[in-house]
């Protein structure tokens, strides 16, 4: 194994991830990502409640909500709130670090 | 081994009560918690706080930490004695996902198999005695340039196992992993079977490696589009010219357009992360006055004061 190159699956917006697939990344029941989805944390591209289907980089949204649950013991508003507010803070960082380079002599 | 003092890290006194603790773990957690700051230590700073509070918040290992007694300081080098750390035993599982990470301190008290992962919990309940098993993660810091060429990274991880006396340990094991062209931070790359063991006849979990770009000194990259600061001289921008430009695959020509100015951004098509639609380099000129230090450069900007009438502060009304 240690001399073999492991060839993996990059899960970008062409994959799509079932619910079980999703289940099993961030070792939680379907509910809780029922629940998320009714929250407006994810959005599914198909499917219905035990099928649904999620873009790619879905997962890294779903995993960021588990951490913030599991360590900050947020509720789920509480969770969408908080990745609402982390993505507003993210566009405003990246412009702020377009100003600052702008402003560099 | 260096000691750790909980009570410090947490920020609370030694006779604080338990929910004076929780109070401040979750903010200290807030505050840390990889996902929110941004912060360059924040990792290994939740890590302690994780640490320290999966010890107080838990009466039975509270109790057993206090017993070392309250001399201890910070850093200071601890070697437990015979009848420390074996004997405890504590009721309840395992921790959350990043137990292994936990200090040799915390091991020497109580244990590695703590670092074990919960029960599976499955996503529907399953009749017969055998499970999938759980989905790992890593995190896998890659240079920009490996987005552009791909690349194979050497990846250690800690993993679980459970040896023949039914006990849970860590073992490390070392995979190369084919980072593939065109990846880009944030993304995902999944290994099949490369997780936990199953249990009884079910299947080995999946491994996620999740990417991220070490920051550049040169490009900052936003989604697939990658933006380069480019320093030129005043000349090059008022006349024009054609000069070279770093890119994260080599260095290639560029046309600085006559009478470019400060803000503008020149866009090569194409020349971001690669991909099926590959994202933009994105050049932003930036004009750079070379030092009036020498007799001639002096010169020189006198006999432009005297023969370019030109008042940069006409919108300003002076």
């Amino acid at each position: 194994m240690r001399n073999e190159t492991l060839t993996g699956t990059l899960i970008d917006d062409r994959i799509e991830l079932t619910i079980t697939e999703i289940c099993y990344a961030c070792s939680c029941s379907t509910e809780w990502v029922i629940e998320l989805v009714d929250e407006g944390v994810l959005e599914p591209v198909a499917g219905e409640r035990d099928d649904l289907r999620f873009a790619g980089t879905s997962l890294r949204r779903a995993r960021a909500a588990r951490r913030l649950q599991q360590d900050l013991g947020l509720n789920l508003p509480g969770v969408a709130l908080a990745l609402q507010m982390m993505d507003e803070m993210e566009a405003l960082r990246v412009e702020l670090e377009r100003l600052a380079g702008r402003r560099q002599p | 081994m260096e000691y750790k003092d909980y009570y410090k890290i947490m920020g609370v006194d030694r006779d604080a009560a338990q929910d004076e603790i929780k109070r401040a773990y979750r903010k200290l957690a807030r505050k840390y918690h990889p996902d929110v700051s941004k912060e360059p230590d924040a990792e290994a700073r939740f890590k302690e706080v994780a640490e320290a509070y999966a010890v107080l918040k838990d009466t039975e290992r509270r109790a057993a930490y206090d017993q070392l007694g309250r001399n201890w300081k910070e850093g200071q080098d601890f070697r437990p004695s015979q009848d420390q750390g074996a004997g405890f035993e504590f009721s309840g599982a395992g921790f959350g996902d990043d137990a292994s990470a936990y200090s040799d301190f915390f091991e020497s008290l109580f244990g590695r198999g703590f670092g074990a992962q919960q029960g599976f919990r499955q996503a529907r309940p399953q009749p017969r005695a055998q499970a999938r098993g759980e989905d790992r993660h890593a995190r896998v810091l890659i240079d920009l340039e490996d987005a552009y060429s791909g690349a194979t990274r050497t990846i250690t991880l800690q993993s679980p196992q459970v040896d023949e006396n039914n006990r849970v340990t860590s073992k490390s094991r070392t995979l190369n992993v084919k980072i593939p062209k065109g990846v880009k931070s944030g993304q995902h790359i999944r290994l099949s079977g490369q997780g936990s063991p199953g249990f009884g006849d079910g299947k080995a979990g999946d491994l996620y490696l999740e990417i991220d770009f070490r920051p550049h000194p040169l490009f900052r990259v936003e989604g697939q589009d990658v933006f380069l600061d480019l320093p030129v001289t005043p000349w090059e921008a008022a006349l024009g010219a054609t000069v070279k430009v770093p890119t994260p695959a080599g260095t290639v020509d560029l046309s600085i357009p006559k009478g470019t100015r400060a803000g503008r951004k020149l866009r090569l098509k194409g020349r971001g992360i690669p991909g099926k639609t590959p994202g933009d380099l994105y050049v932003a000129p930036v004009i750079t006055l070379p030092p009036a230090d020498t007799e001639s450069a002096i010169a020189l900007y006198e006999k432009m004061a005297s023969e370019m009438p030109y008042n940069p502060r006409s919108k300003l009304g002076v």
